[in-house]
C-alpha cells in the first residue's frame, strides 16, 4: 500500500467516528472534553456554531453519531452524546454575547427564506451577519417548523424550542408568520436576490383504498396533523381507545401524545417486524414504558365501522421473508385476521413532500416523484435563484440534516449573490496540534473510564402522563455527566506517526492494549489487512499506513479499535508517535475569509 | 503517565488451546524507560507462552536486581515471581527447582547480575544443568545507575557521555557453551521473528537454555559508537540460521533449501526446524559452534539465533534423583514411611 495521505483533511475526520457521521459534523469530542471540565458555555457555543440547535437536538436528535462511537466496538454501548449536549445546554450560563451582534450593515441583498423550520433559520443564521436581508414566511404563528408542530411538548418544552429559535430571529430576521406562501411566482416577483424554499415535507401518508376510510373518517387522524393540532392547542382529548398505524418516530410521539390525552388502551400496530421499525430503539423504549404495546407484523385490511362510528381495525398477520439480496417480504401466516378494538386510528405510516404552491411553468423543474430537481452539493434548483434544504429538497429525513442543508445552502446563496462559482466551494477549518504536556503527559484525560452507560433519570410516569407538556427526560446532573463525559475515548486525539523518527523498537507495537500496530513487509490492502497482529476485518475502517522503514518494512496502524489512550506515544523513545489534537469544522457561509483585494500590475 | 493498561482488549484477539488470550499472560504497564529493549523481550515471553498453551499458574519468574530483573512484573502477571538478591537469582531459582520440578522456570537476568554481581553463580548453575529459560537481557551498561560500562561492553564501545571502553567484553554465549550449557542461543530484541521461537524451544528444552538477548538502552547506550545500540546491532548481525519450533503433534514440514536444512527433535516428541545460513556449522558439534562464534568475532558480526544445543544431558533433578512429585504434594506417609522402611534403609549401610 501507498504511505496513508494524512495531509487530507478527511483521513483524521474519519477517525473521529462520531463528528464523521454526523450530517453536520459537529466536533463531538471537543465538547464533550469542555462539558468534563465544566465549561457548559463553551460547550453549547462549539454546539451551536456547528448545529444552531443543541437545547434541542439534545434532546430529540436521530443521533446518527451514537451507533458510529468508537465505544460500540470496544465495549456496548456509545457514549450518551446526544444527553451530554443536553446538558451544556441545560447549565450554560449567558451565551447570547458570544453570538454576532447585530445590527449588521447591510450588503444590499434580500433573501426570502419559505418556511420557517431549521433548515430555513440555519440559512437565516449563517446569511445574517453577513448582512443579508432576510424575509421569512411560515404558515404557523411561530418559528420552528415540524420541531414545534410535530415534536410533543414532554420530549421538547416550549421554553426551550422558543430560545433557540429567537437566537436567530432576534439577529434582525423580518419574520411573517401566519403567511401561507401560495405561489413563488409572486415572490419571485418581489425582486429577492435569492429564494430558500424549507417548506419540509408536510403533508402525511394516508389508507384512502383502504375499506372503512371514508365511513370511518371521523374517528380517523393523519398522524402529523393531528400532533400539530394538539400542539396549538386545537385538540385536547382522544378516545380511551386508540390504534396508531406506523412504526416510525411520528407513530411513537402518536400514541405517547394520545397516552396524555385519555388514551388508555393506546396500541401501535406495524407491518414490519419490531427489529426493523424506523423509530429510534430508546423511542420504542419510551414508548412501551408508558403501557403502550406494540404489535408487529400486522398489515391493515380494513377499518371496522359500525352504525356510522369507527369500531376498530382488522390485520392479516404476516411474516417477513429475506431473498439473497436481503430485499423483504411481508408473507401472510395462516392466522386468522385480526380485529383490534379502537375509538380512534392515528394513521402515521410516513410523510411526503408536496409543493402545489410553486408553478411549473417558472423553469423549476421536477422529477418523475414530482419532487424539485436539486444539485446535492449546492443545494440549487434548476432556477438559479431558488435553493431548496432540509426535507424539501430530498425528502424526509430529520432536523440534524436539515441544518446540514441549510449551512450548505447559505453558502451557495453567499457565493451566488456575489457571483462566483458554486462548486468553488470553502475548505474546511482544519488543525492538528500536539497535546504533549510533558515527558509523559497529555492535555486530555487519556486514561480510559471502563464505566458503562450512565442512564439519563426521567420524570415519574404517574405526573408525566397527567400533564402533556411535563419534560420526560430530566436530564444527566452534573455528576452523572462528568462520568458519562469520561467514557469519551477523544477519538480527535489523533495518533500521528513520523517514520523518520521511528527505531523499530517494537514498543508501541508491545504496548497496544487493543492489538492496533503491526510493523509488517508491504504488501497491497487485502493481503496486508490479513498479516496483522489482528486481521483488521472491518473495511469501513482505513489502515494508516507509513512510508518504508529503515529495515525495509512499514507501520501499520488499524484505525478500527484504537483507544486513542496515547500508550504508543508514552512508550515511544524518539517521539515518532505523538497525540494531536484535530479539529475540523465545516466552514458556514459568515466565515468564508473576504477574498484578497486583487493586486495592481 | 499512564500506570493502569485499559481493560478493553481488540473483541477479535485470537485465543490458544486453553481459550486464554494473550491478555491473560501479559503483566502489569512497564515502568521502564520508553522504547526499552527489555519490553520487546517481555512481550517476546508473553507471545511465546501463549502460543505454546502454558497455563500461566504453572509458571515461575524469578530475577535478580537491575533493569532486566524488574521486568518480570511486566510479564506473566498470572504466574510465580520471586525478586531475589542481586546476582543470586540461579540458587533460588535452583532451590525452587528442586522443590518443584513441575513448574516452567524463567531466570530473568542482566548484564550486570550475570556477568559481574552474579558471575558465580552463573557459572555453577550452568555447570548443573537445571531445567530453567536464563535470559540475560545485555544492554551493555549499568542503566539503572545511569549507564556505567557493564562487563559486556565490546572493548572500543563508545558510551552516552563519549568515554572508550577500555575492557575486553565477557562473552557469555561462549562461556556458557565452555561450561557445558545444553542450549545455547543468542538474540536480538528488536528481532521478535527469531526471538519467539527461541523462547519456545528454550522453554521445551529440557535442561539448562540460555538465551542471550542484545537489548538497547534507550537512555545510555543508543549512541553513535555504542555496540549495542540498535543501529549498530542491525547492521552487524548475522542469523545462523532461520528457525522454527514445532510443539509435539503439530508438525509442519517447511521446504528448504536442499542441504541447508537441520531438524533437532526434543524428547518430548517437539522438533526445532532450521534453516542453516551458516554453512561450515551443526548446532550439535560445541566445536563448530565455537569456531563460528570465534569467525563471526573475528567480522564483527553478531551470530544470533540458536547457536548450540544437546538433548542427551541429564538435568540438576534426575542428576540429583529428585522425587517427581512436588515436595508441597508429599504426605506424612511420603516423607515418613514407617519404622519397616527406615530400617530396611539401614540394612543397607551395614
Amino acid at each position: 500500500m501507498k504511505p496513508t495521505n494524512t495531509r487530507d483533511p478527511e483521513y483524521y475526520h474519519k477517525v473521529v467516528d462520531c463528528q464523521y457521521a454526523c450530517p453536520a459534523h459537529t466536533p463531538v469530542p471537543e465538547y464533550i472534553r469542555l462539558i468534563a471540565a465544566e465549561k457548559y458555555t463553551e460547550a453549547y457555543m462549539i454546539n451551536w456554531e456547528s448545529n444552531v440547535f443543541p437545547g434541542i437536538l439534545g434532546r430529540t436528535c436521530d443521533r446518527p453519531c451514537e451507533p458510529a462511537c468508537r465505544r460500540v466496538r470496544v465495549e456496548k454501548e456509545p457514549v450518551a452524546i446526544c444527553r451530554l449536549k443536553r446538558v451544556a445546554a441545560d447549565q450554560k450560563g449567558e451565551v447570547k454575547s458570544l453570538m454576532p451582534q447585530g445590527p449588521f450593515a447591510s450588503n444590499g441583498k434580500k433573501i426570502a427564506l419559505i418556511g420557517g423550520g431549521p433548515a430555513s433559520l440555519t440559512v437565516a443564521r449563517d446569511l445574517a451577519p453577513l448582512g443579508y436581508e432576510i424575509h421569512l414566511f411560515d404558515e404557523q404563528i411561530a418559528g420552528g417548523g415540524m420541531m414545534r408542530s410535530q415534536i410533543p411538548s414532554f420530549r421538547l418544552p416550549e421554553t426551550v424550542l422558543n430560545e433557540e429559535v429567537d437566537y436567530i430571529l432576534d439577529m434582525g430576521i423580518h419574520t411573517q408568520f401566519l403567511t401561507y406562501v401560495s405561489s413563488l411566482k409572486d415572490v419571485l416577483s418581489k425582486k429577492y436576490d435569492a429564494v430558500f424554499v424549507g417548506t419540509g415535507a408536510p403533508r402525511g401518508k394516508d389508507l384512502p383504498k383502504l375499506p372503512g376510510r371514508k365511513d370511518g373518517a371521523a374517528g380517523i387522524h393523519i398522524g402529523i396533523e393531528w400532533l400539530a393540532s394538539v400542539a396549538f392547542e386545537h385538540t385536547k382529548s382522544i378516545s380511551p381507545k386508540v390504534i396508531v398505524l406506523g412504526g416510525g418516530n411520528t407513530a411513537m410521539d402518536c400514541c405517547r401524545t394520545a397516552r396524555r390525552l385519555g388514551g388508555k388502551d393506546v396500541k401501535v400496530v406495524v407491518r414490519s417486524p419490531f427489529k426493523e421499525m424506523k423509530a429510534s430503539p430508546w423511542e420504542k423504549e419510551d414508548a412501551m414504558h408508558e403501557d403502550i404495546q406494540i404489535f408487529d407484523n400486522h398489515v391493515p385490511l380494513s377499518f371496522e365501522v359500525k352504525d356510522g362510528k369507527l369500531i376498530g381495525m382488522k390485520f392479516q398477520k404476516v411474516r417477513a421473508v429475506y431473498d439473497e439480496k436481503g430485499k423483504r417480504e411481508l408473507i401472510p401466516t395462516d392466522e386468522p385476521e385480526v380485529l383490534i378494538e379502537a375509538d380512534e386510528v392515528l394513521v402515521a405510516i410516513g410523510q411526503q413532500n408536496s409543493f402545489p404552491w410553486i408553478e411549473r411553468d417558472l423553469g423549476l423543474d421536477f422529477d418523475e416523484w414530482d419532487m424539485p430537481v436539486v444539485d446535492r452539493k449546492t443545494f440549487q434548483s434548476t432556477l438559479p435563484k431558488v435553493f431548496f434544504g432540509g426535507d424539501a429538497a430530498f425528502g424526509p429525513e430529520n432536523v440534524i440534516t436539515a441544518v446540514a442543508h441549510g449551512h450548505q445552502a447559505a453558502v451557495s446563496i453567499h457565493l451566488f449573490c456575489q457571483g462566483k462559482d458554486l462548486l468553488d466551494r470553502p475548505s474546511p477549518f482544519t488543525n492538528l496540534v500536539s497535546q504533549k504536556m510533558g515527558i509523559h503527559e497529555w492535555s486530555y484525560d487519556s486514561q480510559i473510564a471502563a464505566d458503562q452507560r450512565y442512564i439519563v433519570p426521567q420524570a415519574r410516569k404517574s405526573i408525566t402522563l397527567k400533564d402533556r407538556k411535563k419534560e420526560v427526560e430530566l436530564g444527566f446532573d452534573i455528576q452523572t455527566a462528568y462520568k458519562e463525559a469520561q467514557r469519551c475515548l477523544n477519538c480527535d486525539a489523533q495518533t500521528v506517526f513520523s517514520e523518520d523518527r521511528c527505531i523499530e523498537c517494537d514498543a508501541c507495537m508491545d504496548v497496544c492494549p487493543t492489538s492496533c500496530i503491526t510493523f509488517t513487509a508491504n504488501a497491497e490492502e487485502d493481503e496486508l489487512r490479513q498479516n496483522l497482529l489482528v486481521p483488521a476485518e472491518n473495511k469501513s475502517q482505513d489502515l494508516l499506513v507509513s512510508d518504508t522503514l529503515k529495515t525495509g518494512r512499514v507501520m501499520i496502524k488499524d484505525e478500527d479499535v484504537c483507544l486513542h489512550c496515547g500508550l504508543c506515544a508514552e512508550r515511544c523513545p524518539t517521539s515518532a508517535w505523538d497525540m494531536q489534537k484535530y479539529f475540523y469544522s465545516v466552514t458556514k457561509a459568515y466565515q468564508i475569509p473576504a477574498s484578497l483585494p486583487a493586486i495592481q500590475k | 503517565m499512564s500506570y493502569l493498561k485499559p481493560l478493553f482488549s481488540h473483541p477479535k484477539l485470537p485465543k490458544n488451546k486453553l481459550g486464554y488470550t494473550l491478555k491473560e499472560y501479559e503483566g502489569s504497564l512497564s515502568t521502564l524507560c520508553a522504547g526499552c529493549g527489555h519490553d520487546s523481550i517481555s512481550a517476546a515471553i508473553v507471545r511465546a507462552c501463549f502460543e505454546l498453551s502454558i497455563e500461566p499458574h504453572l509458571v515461575a519468574k524469578i530475577s535478580g536486581i537491575g533493569c532486566s530483573s524488574k521486568t518480570p512484573t511486566y510479564f506473566l502477571g498470572n504466574s510465580h515471581g520471586f525478586n531475589s538478591v542481586h546476582g543470586r537469582m540461579p540458587s533460588v531459582a535452583t532451590g525452587a527447582n528442586m522443590a518443584n520440578k513441575e513448574l516452567v522456570y524463567f531466570g530473568v537476568s542482566g548484564d550486570g547480575d550475570s556477568a559481574s554481581i552474579g558471575m558465580g553463580q552463573f557459572v555453577h548453575v550452568i555447570r548443573r544443568n537445571l531445567n530453567i529459560v536464563y535470559v540475560v537481557m545485555n544492554n551493555g551498561c549499568y542503566g539503572l545507575t545511569k549507564g556505567q560500562d557493564s562487563a559486556t561492553a565490546d572493548r572500543g564501545s563508545k558510551n552516552k557521555s563519549g568515554s572508550v571502553n577500555p575492557f575486553e567484553a565477557i562473552d557469555l554465549a561462549s562461556m556458557a557453551i565452555e561450561l557445558g550449557a545444553s542450549f545455547v542461543a543468542q538474540s536480538f530484541s528488536g528481532d521478535k521473528q527469531q526471538l519467539i521461537p527461541l523462547l519456545k524451544a528454550a522453554i521445551q528444552h529440557p535442561g539448562f537454555a540460555f538465551i542471550n538477548v542484545i537489548s538497547p538502552c534507550v537512555t545510555f547506550n543508543n549512541n553513535p559508537g555504542s555496540t549495542k545500540s540498535y543501529d549498530y546491532v542491525r547492521e552487524h548481525i548475522e542469523a545462523t540460521s532461520a528457525l522454527d519450533f514445532v510443539p509435539v503433534k503439530k508438525e509442519i514440514r517447511v521446504n528448504y533449501a536442499e542441504g541447508a536444512s537441520a531438524e533437532v527433535g526434543l524428547h518430548d516428541g517437539s522438533k526445532i526446524h532450521l534453516n542453516k545460513l551458516s554453512m561450515d556449522w551443526d548446532p550439535e558439534d560445541r566445536i563448530s559452534v565455537v569456531n563460528a562464534l570465534q569467525n563471526a568475532k573475528v567480522k564483527e558480526e553478531i551470530l544470533t539465533g540458536l547457536l548450540y544445543v544437546n538433548t542427551d544431558w541429564k538435568d540438576l533433578s534426575r542428576t540429583l534423583n529428585i522425587t517427581d512429585s512436588p515436595l508441597n504434594r508429599l504426605k506424612e506417609s511420603d516423607l515418613c514411611p514407617g519404622t519397616e522402611e527406615l530400617q530396611h534403609i539401614n540394612e543397607g549401610f551395614r
